[in-house]
């Protein structure tokens, strides 16, 4: 009997090393481990193997089934491997270098500077403000302390509308409104666009974006305005900053400075874009002037404050190397379009 | 405006600093200096010399043969200059030696050698006149070089006008002196004026008539016989941007110059009296430039016998000014209300070096020291000249004094650091302030010169303490405030949500544009530019109303941009005047504008594609869906009669959806499609969010039951919807239109119904008692089963 066991192990041998698919590797599966293949009849004869022999026979059929069992799972995967291998060499090779013809849109680029900012300040505790376009003459002047005749009207050129009011000449006409919203303390930034009546050209706009903020609590100090500004504009050009103040007159403001930044691209050596002075100037700001606190309704004995403006269209302009300003509201898709992304 | 650093040297010694760094931190504390030039530095080697010779050129009536005595030798130089003249002394470069034109080498002129140039005022900086050469009346030897004799050489920077415009005492050298004064800690010099008591002879006759006078200064001067200013003196007005005219009028421009304080030279024989006033009609008066100027009741004039001889604070009169044979002077210095003469000048077109200064409200306190300023100068130059009146000194209305008193921990909490009190009242002082301090308060008296409005307040005396201080010195500290979280406001986050939706999944371009109509860009599609507000000042009038939609600019944008891509979509968030408001305000909106332009489907196609654009806008920020439903009347003629539909929510108008008048879609692009939507903002803002309502998913399967139905032309698919709708089936859990077609004619639709129950599963014929309902009601509005 141990002979039949033997060379039916021979056989599955010889048949196992030409099987070419899982077909004949199911057929050879049926044949010897099958219901009626030759294991079975093997087990079959158990019953004619003298007592004695019953075990070792019993053992040897059962090894020779698992190595069968055994041999037929290595063949099957050798065989998916090799299919596996047909169908990648088969394969179409994709071109990834082939240009894609993406359809996207675009954010104007003042929308995404003005994210940009909008964030900074709001981790540094900062309420987002709205203001309208369209002011009264209270608003844009006479509660930020210009009074009727002050020079500072004829600075500004204003939009005046036949219904006596104008557009806003600067995001300051804000400021008494938010005042008066929130009272103090208070830290509140307040985007927004302007208009001035100015002859266009690739430096001058009669429509702009600027954002405004202000910073109002008890003991609020100039060396306060400049940790903020420095702060601020660190974030904003991703990159540590280097400011300065001067005297800057701004009726709003008492002191009032400019605040210059040292050129971020010659490092304050002097170079053609700040004209070889080594500074750029950014932002007027200043400590608020005790009238605007007490128009806004706060005691500017126990509260004290700064304000600052940004141009966020001059921002927009340093950061993506615009020449012309008038590119911003031109509606040239051209132009627009590559602002991607916010 | 001009600073001559030889000047400034006159008032505070600044020997030993070096120039530039001190101009920086005038930047720093004062005010921003624009440029800085360096005076006379390319005049090397010019000398005195005498013309000893004169022959003409043989070969040229223009040119002289020269000798010239420079001292040391005898040169001989080609002249071409018309005033050569024998005995002459003039400034001459030697070979090698340098004017502005450039180096001066020996060279051969028209066959002579010439080793040398005789030269012109313009030739050496100092003046524009080149006329011909520089005649050297002062008594001087022989060789010796130009820049010792006279003060060419000189760094003069300019300062930023506008920076300037709240310091009425930095309009003349001696304010910025005191600056320096401050910020090097060196002592400011007294300016030096005339003693004289005035007493003698006959007063002028002022009389004031008007309150926009302050002051008015008068005073007579005669036996003025020189004419012509010194050169020294010309030498700096011309630096400073002016230039010599007649001893008189210079003198009034230096002292102008030197201590702000303009002043006036009436030809002392054509006026005797003064009165000031402004004039009882409309009339015309000829200034000193030859321009006929119309002059009204607003206008303020000096009047000489009642003639009109000076706009006061601006510009003299041509008939009472200085000629060259008077040796007879009025002099005027006085101080006249700024807005006055800022509103004057400007009406009249004329903004002179002396109206600036009176604009800045200057201190009329000046106004005699500047007189005997002049008088003093005048006698340096001509010690014969003679005082021949009185002083007229009529002081009307005065500033008031200011008093300011603070504390030190005032001025901690402002600036934040520590700044000494010996600091502050150092600073104080030398900037003119009285001070007076006890136990950390200080009482601070406000000079003249800053008192008529730049100081006013204690805030003004903080920016006086840390400007000089230097805003470099601050340390940079933080706040203590509190911080507190900050969330985004909604409207600020359904406004980026609105962007990002458009942008990242609509692929539409943001775009900025103009609050006002463009006329000619509107006719172009033949768009009326609408009543509505308008601005009265715009330099172009046809763009002067403001825009009431944003759509006709957006599709000026898309008209723009047809060359740009077959298909686009452009958007703006911005706003518009929506007519007025009960109180004559403009009903200002936010708005939402959208257009989309397409050559690549049909009109059809891209107005649904808009439809669900909008759709899913209000779903994915409200979680709710807005009605959509025909106008009847469109309210822009460009707006598609039947295509425009209404977006509104719970009864209240969002927007308009709809596509263009064929008129207008014709002259955008004949072969585009276009439709356009607009939400107001504000409306839409205002829309409070929905829940998100969650039913939980039933465990019994849905049973869909499909309906083929034909329309007719009038029939829409809310009519159907209300069909079933209005029979509130509980289990009716959903609707889907599954297909939409015509075929001769007739319009068919298959509708979806799903049913479903929490609680069972439905059996068919529950289903079917529904459907044969809603068929009934169908049929009651002429919608039946497709056969």
């Amino acid at each position: 009997m141990q002979d039949k066991t033997s060379s039916l192990r021979e056989t599955f041998k010889e048949l196992i090393g030409r099987v070419n698919s899982s077909e004949e590797i199911e057929k050879l599966r049926v044949e010897f481990l099958g219901k009626k293949g030759h294991i079975a009849s093997l087990m079959s004869q158990l019953k004619t193997v003298p007592n004695e022999e019953k075990k070792a026979f019993g053992q040897s059929v059962n090894e020779l089934k698992q190595k069968i069992e055994q041999q037929l799972a290595e063949a099957h995967e050798k065989i998916v491997k090799l299919e596996e291998q047909r169908q990648i060499n088969a394969a179409e090779d994709y071109d990834v270098s082939l240009p894609m013809n993406i359809e996207m849109g675009s954010y104007h680029p003042i929308t995404v500077i003005q994210r940009e900012v909008e964030e900074i300040f709001r981790t540094m505790g900062f309420t987002i403000e709205d203001f309208s376009e369209i002011v009264d003459d209270y608003n844009c002047f006479e509660a930020v302390n210009i009074p009727k005749y002050h020079p500072a009207r004829d600075m500004q050129d204003t939009y005046y509308l036949d219904n006596g009011q104008l557009l806003k000449t600067h995001t300051s006409a804000a400021q008494n409104s938010i005042m008066r919203k929130y009272g103090a303390p208070l830290r509140a930034v307040f985007p927004g666009r302007c208009f001035r009546n100015e002859s266009t050209d690739a430096c001058h706009e009669n429509t702009f974006f600027q954002m405004e903020g202000i910073m109002i609590d008890e003991d609020i100090s100039i060396s306060n305005l400049i940790y903020f500004m420095k702060t601020m504009l660190s974030e904003v050009f991703g990159q540590d900053v280097t400011v300065r103040l001067r005297p800057g007159f701004f009726p709003f403001v008492e002191p009032g400075f400019e605040l210059d930044i040292q050129c971020l691209i010659c490092g304050g050596e002097g170079c053609p874009s700040c004209k070889n002075s080594g500074w750029l100037e950014l932002c007027p700001c200043g400590m608020i002037h005790p009238n605007v606190l007490k128009y806004g309704g706060i005691d500017s004995e126990k509260y004290t404050g700064f304000a600052f403006g940004l141009g966020l269209t001059r921002l927009a302009m340093m950061k993506y190397g615009v020449k012309d300003i008038r590119v911003f509201n031109s509606g040239n898709l051209k132009a627009l379009s590559q602002f991607i992304g916010k | 405006m001009f600073v001559s650093m030889n000047w400034i040297n006159e008032y505070v010694d600044l020997s030993g600093l070096d120039t530039e760094e001190l101009i920086h931190r005038f930047t720093l504390s004062t005010a921003e200096v624009e440029d800085i030039y360096y005076k006379g530095k390319d005049i090397e080697r010019v000398v005195a010399g005498q013309i000893v010779s004169i022959e003409n050129h043989p070969n040229s009536k223009k040119l002289h043969l020269l000798k010239v005595d420079v001292g040391n030798d005898i040169l001989d130089i080609v002249c071409g200059a018309p005033n050569v003249r024998l005995g002459m002394v003039v400034p001459v470069a030697l070979a090698g030696g340098r004017v502005c034109a450039g180096e001066i080498k020996t060279a051969t002129v028209a066959g002579y050698e010439s080793n040398g140039m005789c030269c012109s005022e313009m030739e050496l900086g100092i003046s524009d006149d080149h006329s011909g050469l520089m005649e050297i009346t002062d008594d001087v030897k022989l060789g010796t070089d130009i820049c010792e004799l006279y003060p060419i050489r000189d760094v003069v920077f300019e300062v930023d006008n506008k920076s300037l415009t709240n310091r009425p005492d930095l309009w003349g050298h001696y304010g910025i002196a005191r600056e320096f004064s401050a910020i090097t800690k060196r002592p400011l010099k007294p300016i030096k004026t005339d003693d004289g008591d005035y007493s003698a002879g006959d007063e002028i006759p002022v009389e004031i008539r008007s309150d926009l006078v302050y002051r008015y200064s008068a005073l007579r001067i005669n036996s003025i016989k020189k004419t012509v200013s010194p050169v020294a003196m010309r030498i700096r007005l011309f630096y400073c941007g002016m230039r010599g005219i007649n001893l008189l009028a210079d003198l009034t421009n230096y002292i102008m110059l030197e201590m702000g304080q303009p002043m006036h030279a009436f030809d002392g024989k054509k006026v005797d009296s003064i009165a000031v006033g402004t004039p009882s009609e409309n009339g015309k008066f000829v200034t000193l430039d030859g321009t006929e100027r119309d002059v009204d009741e607003n206008t303020l004039l000096i009047y000489n016998n009642d003639e009109p001889v000076a706009v006061a604070g601006i510009m003299g009169g041509l008939d009472s000014e200085i000629v060259g044979d008077t040796d007879s002077v009025v002099l005027e210095s006085a101080n006249f209300d700024g807005v006055s003469v800022r509103k004057t000048s400007s009406r009249l077109g004329l903004r002179t070096d002396a109206s600036m200064r009176y604009e800045k409200i200057i201190d009329p306190e000046m106004t005699v020291t500047a007189i005997r300023r002049f008088v003093k100068l005048l006698k340096d130059i001509e010690p014969n000249c003679e005082i021949s009146s009185r002083l007229s000194d009529k002081y009307v209305k005065k500033y008031p004094e200011r008093e300011l008193k603070f504390n030190k921990k005032y001025v901690d909490r402002y600036t934040g650091i520590d700044i000494s009190n010996e600091r502050i009242v150092e600073t104080l002082e030398a900037l003119g302030f009285g001070v007076k301090l006890e136990n950390d308060e200080f009482t601070v008296k406000v000079p003249s010169w800053r008192a008529t409005k730049d100081v006013t307040i204690k805030a003004d005396i903080i920016e006086e303490i840390t400007r000089i201080y230097g805003y470099d010195n601050f340390e940079i500290k933080t706040t203590k405030s509190p911080l507190k979280p900050v969330r985004a406001e909604k409207v600020k986050s359904e406004d980026a949500l609105i962007k990002d939706l458009l942008v990242n999944k609509f692929n539409l371009h943001e775009v900025h544009s103009y609050i006002w109509c463009d006329g000619k860009k509107y006719k172009r599609l033949g768009i009326e530019v609408e009543e509505n507000c308008r601005i009265l000042n715009i330099p172009t009038p046809e763009n002067g109303t403001l825009r009431n939609s944003m759509i006709p600019t957006l599709l000026t944008v898309a008209y723009e941009n047809k060359s740009f891509a077959p298909s686009f979509g452009v958007f703006e968030c911005g706003r518009v005047a929506d007519g007025y408001l009960e109180n004559g305000y403009c009903d200002e909106r936010r708005r939402l504008g959208i257009v989309l332009f397409d050559k690549t489907v049909g009109e059809k196609e891209l107005y649904f594609k808009a439809l669900n654009m909008l759709k899913f806008i209000f779903r994915d920020i409200k979680h709710s869906d807005a009605v959509f439903s025909k106008v009847k009347e469109v309210r822009h003629a460009y707006q598609h009669p039947k295509n425009t539909a209404e977006i509104s929510y719970e009864g209240k108008k969002i927007g308009e959806l709809f596509t263009l008048h064929p008129m207008n879609n014709q002259k955008l692009d004949k072969n585009a499609a276009v439709v356009c939507a607009e939400i107001d903002l504000d409306n839409f803002f205002a829309i409070k969010v929905s829940d998100v309502e969650y039913t939980e998913p039933s465990k019994f399967p849905a049973i869909d039951y499909d309906l083929s139905l034909v329309l007719s032309d009038s029939h829409k698919y809310d009519d159907i919807r209300t069909a079933w709708e209005s029979l509130k089936i509980p289990e009716l859990t959903g609707a889907k239109v599954v297909d939409l077609f015509e075929q001769n004619g007739n319009k068919s639709i298959a509708v979806r119904l799903s049913f479903s129950s929490q609680d069972r599963t439905l059996a068919m014929e529950e289903i079917q008692s529904h459907i044969d309902k809603v068929l009934e009601k169908l049929n009651k509005i002429g919608i039946s089963l497709k056969q």
